[in-house]
């Protein structure tokens, strides 16, 4: 019961972050159809940022939470910009072109992107500082960090702030009928060029708080870690249903909980397995999703 | 003479290397309900869109308020007046009615009067109300070409461009639709383009006409002469 309690706990944690991954898979594909494979490449740039920034506020003897809000915001903007200056330079000019052409060039930015971390960054991995939140306490026999407790704060927050974003405001209500009609969004005024930049924003700014979070939690970040985590972030966004909000949530909960117990109850070893599993099954036995086209309330 | 509000010079537009439209010139005053009539595959649409901005132009101009706009973007168009209702209503599916009604005011940021055309769209549209929670996809076609009506009218438009609003309906929800097309173009004086494939209903509503056959304008005329004209009681007025 105790390990049930302590994997359920750790799923959570584990879970939202990739459900704020997830995200921006699901967004940008609702809107333009692609799966930007670069994605899983800014979440590791918002893994650098923070810990650039976390470290050197540290450093000057700014409190951790100081550090942590700061450098959250400082480093969602900076993968915001990165992700527009991706999107115009490099899918925006494809944008008439066959839809291999601009998945070629996401995988091509993908790579791009990682060897510029590798490059700039080293090979090695980067340590976060240790001292940042610690302590936690227990419940059933389940130990709760105040790491964990944080880095659940910081999902909800952003998983209720872009749903409101997306449902409730009338950008959000431009972004869905863009994703629904482009050629109709054009004839009532909205300028879809900007909606689809402000989609990749949105998604790149998640996937960075993601970021520093998995920096947080394990402690560290290396150039590379945008490729597995990436490709789990898709898988939960397959699951839920591609292009569906409230699917991308769940997907990332229930890839996060997969994971987490196969690893306790089957084999730590082959815990980054389950993903690839669960993605294959999908889209061979329900290629829409849990949240497919018949429960569709919440595609972009 | 009054100045045009729209007028379009020698216009020709085309998909790839499919010329749909050639050498089109046509002329709309302020107030003024205009059809454009012809078979199908014959440029009707492509001249709306053409206009809207959407396709653009292999040669020619148009003027729009006595400016010159193609070339221009299509979504600045709505702000200075200009809308369309396209082919097929094109409701956004998974947007409510409300949701719609307020896409359709997206550049405009004056609250207190969106909520005042947003009633007023109700008011002409009663179902709407009542649907107003529903998602735009789950409208009958009829309900959805009320709501393609109204959101085009949340922009408060000084040209509207319907395209076939009574396709598919019933004779009950296209005799409402005109009567609201007469109402716009009367008490609001909204001019209006109307492509129609409906040539009696659509000449009867109109002071001119235009008849399109295969990308080329073919004949234009005040409605009355367009409708006693017996060339196109035989061809289009089913004679
Ligand atoms: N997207 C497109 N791609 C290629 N050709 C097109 C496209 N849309 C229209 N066409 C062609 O352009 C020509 C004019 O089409 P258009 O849709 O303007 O006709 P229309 O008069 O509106 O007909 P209808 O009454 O059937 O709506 C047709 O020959 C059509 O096949
Ligand atoms: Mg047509």
């Amino acid at each position: 019961m105790e390990v049930f309690l302590q994997q359920l706990v750790n799923g959570i944690t584990l879970g939202g972050v990739y459900a704020l991954v997830a995200l921006g898979y699901t967004m940008v594909y609702g809107i333009i159809q692609l799966i930007n494979f670069a994605h899983g490449e800014i979440f590791a740039a918002g893994g650098y940022m923070g810990v650039i920034l976390i470290s050197w506020m540290v450093a000057q003897g700014y409190p951790p939470f100081v550090c942590l809000g700061v450098a959250l915001v400082l480093a969602m903007g900076y993968c915001a910009l990165l992700a527009m200056a991706v999107e115009k330079l490099v899918y925006k000019p494809l944008r008439s072109s066959s839809r291999l052409s601009v998945l070629l060039s996401a995988l091509g930015m993908s790579i791009f992107l990682q060897n510029g971390l590798m490059l700039t960054q080293g090979v090695y991995d980067r340590a976060y500082p240790g001292e940042m939140v610690q302590g936690g306490f227990e419940i059933g026999g389940a130990v709760v960090s105040y790491m964990q407790v944080v880095i659940v704060g910081i999902t909800v927050v952003l998983l209720v702030g872009l749903n409101f974003l997306v449902f409730k405001t009338r950008i959000g209500k431009a972004m869905r009928a863009t994703a629904q009609d482009k050629t109709m969004s054009a004839l009532v005024g909205i300028n879809s060029s900007r909606i689809i930049s402000l989609t990749f924003a949105i998604g790149a700014a998640l996937a960075c708080a993601a970021g520093i979070m998995v920096g947080m939690y394990y402690g560290s970040v290396r150039y590379d870690m945008g490729f597995v985590l990436g490709v789990k972030a898709f898988s939960a966004a397959v699951l839920g249903g591609i292009g569906n909000i409230t699917g991308a949530m769940l997907g990332g909960l229930l890839i996060g909980m997969i994971e987490v117990f196969a690893a306790g109850y089957i084999s730590s070893e082959y815990k980054d397995v389950f993903a690839f599993i669960i993605l294959i099954g999908v889209l061979y036995f329900m290629p829409t999703g849990i949240m497919g086209e018949n429960v569709d309330d919440t595609r972009v | 003479m009054r100045e045009p509000i729209l007028e379009l010079k020698n216009v020709s537009a085309a998909y790839g290397r499919i010329k749909a439209i050639k050498d089109i010139s046509l002329v709309v005053y302020p107030g003024e309900v205009v059809s454009i009539i012809g078979a199908n595959g014959a440029g009707k649409s492509t001249t709306l869109m053409s206009i809207s901005g959407v396709l653009p132009l292999t040669g020619g101009e148009i003027y729009y308020d006595g400016a010159r706009i193609d070339g221009i973007a299509a979504d600045l168009l709505p702000a200075r007046g200009l809308c369309q209702v396209p082919e097929g209503r094109r409701i956004f599916p998974r947007l409510t009615v409300e949701e719609n009604l307020d896409m359709g005011a997206f550049f405009r940021k004056d609250k207190a009067g969106i909520a005042h055309d947003m009633n007023r769209v109700f008011q002409l549209f009663p179902i709407l109300l009542e649907r107003r929670r529903q998602h735009g996809g789950t409208l009958s076609g009829g309900e959805q070409q009320m709501l393609a009506m109204g959101r085009a009218l949340m922009s408060r438009p000084r040209l509207l461009l319907l395209d076939e609003p009574s396709l598919g309906l019933a004779p009950l929800i296209v005799q409402q639709i005109f009567r609201i097309i007469r109402e716009i173009n009367e008490a609001d004086g909204v001019t209006v383009v109307l492509v129609e494939q409906n040539a009696n209903l659509a000449l009867q509503a109109s002071t001119r006409g235009y008849v399109l056959e295969t990308g080329n304008v073919v004949m234009e005329d005040e409605a009355g002469a367009l409708l006693a004209n017996p060339d196109i009681r035989k061809a289009y007025l089913g004679e």
